[in-house]
């Protein structure tokens, strides 16, 4: 587990920057459509600044529960992914077509902005979940190797 | 025009610093420097999201990896020790540098429309995407939507490393 960090300074400046850095990377990950981003960069900003919550904030729960919850997420990421091609086959088109993406009132191409979002979603939860994931497992061998030999 | 040459020349620099220098610690952080010029020179070129990436992995996620590594040794695993460079090397790598060199006169000169990367399928993408997905952004739209079989494979990737570093890293308490 790791503590909290003990500088009063530390703290209030991460929990001043995290909140900012969350809305950033979500605002990154929703605008990849209009602008430079999209669900990579977005689900990187977003496994930084609950890096920097973990670093920062500390952690209260046991290594193994905790980790296990993170990498069941990680494959909701995947299955997001998957599954908006999925529903592109029910739809009775090619995998990963999103005009067959059966939803009522929207366009071809309204349709494929709905894929796209939805995909890139997908690809955001993988990537954060990842990321946090190797991160805790980078600091939990610092715990097993901190007992002493001898 | 006038920012590319200097900051090349600060990326060679960087990239040999980080090699060159003694301590591990110093030399993740020259990495973070090198990657954030390498993003620069990026948004200078035009590719914005191949910046923004390279910003965001290189220069603040990677960084964070290697400390944590680098937080789980000890003082004199970081230090390090170089043994002298073999004469082979320093005989090959210039031969391999004048050879790539004599490589990149033949690429095509850098926008060059007539180039085939230019006039194989990337006029579809451009005259096509915006009617045909709503994404303003032709990256997202290439990545997204044309190629997204391809991110889905990139992103088992991801999943992939995730889980194995968690396998690897992760011991005792089952």
């Amino acid at each position: 587990m790791i503590q909290a960090h003990d500088s009063v300074i530390v703290r209030t400046l991460g929990r001043i920057v995290i909140p900012i850095a969350q809305l950033f990377g979500f605002y990154v990950l929703v605008f990849g459509q209009y602008g430079p981003g999209g669900g990579f960069v977005g689900g990187v900003i977003l496994a930084a600044s609950m890096i920097l919550a973990i670093l920062i904030l500390g952690r209260h729960q046991p290594d193994s529960g905790l980790v296990t919850k993170v990498l069941q997420g990680d494959g909701v990421g995947l299955l997001i992914f998957a599954g908006v091609g999925g529903l592109c086959l029910i739809g009775g088109g090619q995998f990963l077509n999103y005009t067959h993406l059966q939803i009522p009132g929207l366009d071809e191409a309204s349709r494929h902005f709905v894929g796209i979002l939805l995909t890139q979603f997908g690809v955001a939860a993988d990537v954060a979940v990842t990321g946090v994931s190797i991160a805790i497992s980078l600091s939990s061998a610092n715990e097993t190797e901190e007992v002493p030999h001898g | 025009m006038t920012f590319e040459l200097p900051l090349l020349i600060f990326l060679v620099m960087t990239a040999a610093g980080a090699i060159l220098v003694k301590d591990l610690i110093s030399s993740v952080f020259i990495l973070g420097t090198y990657s954030f010029t390498l993003a620069l020179v990026w948004a200078l070129l035009g590719a914005v999201d191949v910046a923004f990436v390279e910003a965001v992995v290189g220069a603040g996620l990677a960084t964070v990896f290697f400390l944590l590594t680098l937080f789980n040794t000890l003082e004199k695993d970081t230090q390090i020790r170089r043994s002298p460079m073999p004469w082979t090397a320093l005989l090959a790598l210039p031969v391999v540098a004048l050879l790539l060199l004599y490589g990149a006169a033949d690429l095509p000169a850098f926008g060059d429309p007539g180039s085939p990367a230019s006039t194989h399928i990337s006029p579809v993408y451009l005259e096509n995407s915006v009617q045909q997905t709503g994404t303003p952004n032709v990256v997202t739209a290439i990545l997204m939507d044309y190629r997204s079989l391809d991110t889905l494979v990139e992103t088992i990737v991801i999943f992939t490393a995730g889980i194995a570093c968690a396998l690897i890293l992760r011991k005792g308490d089952s």
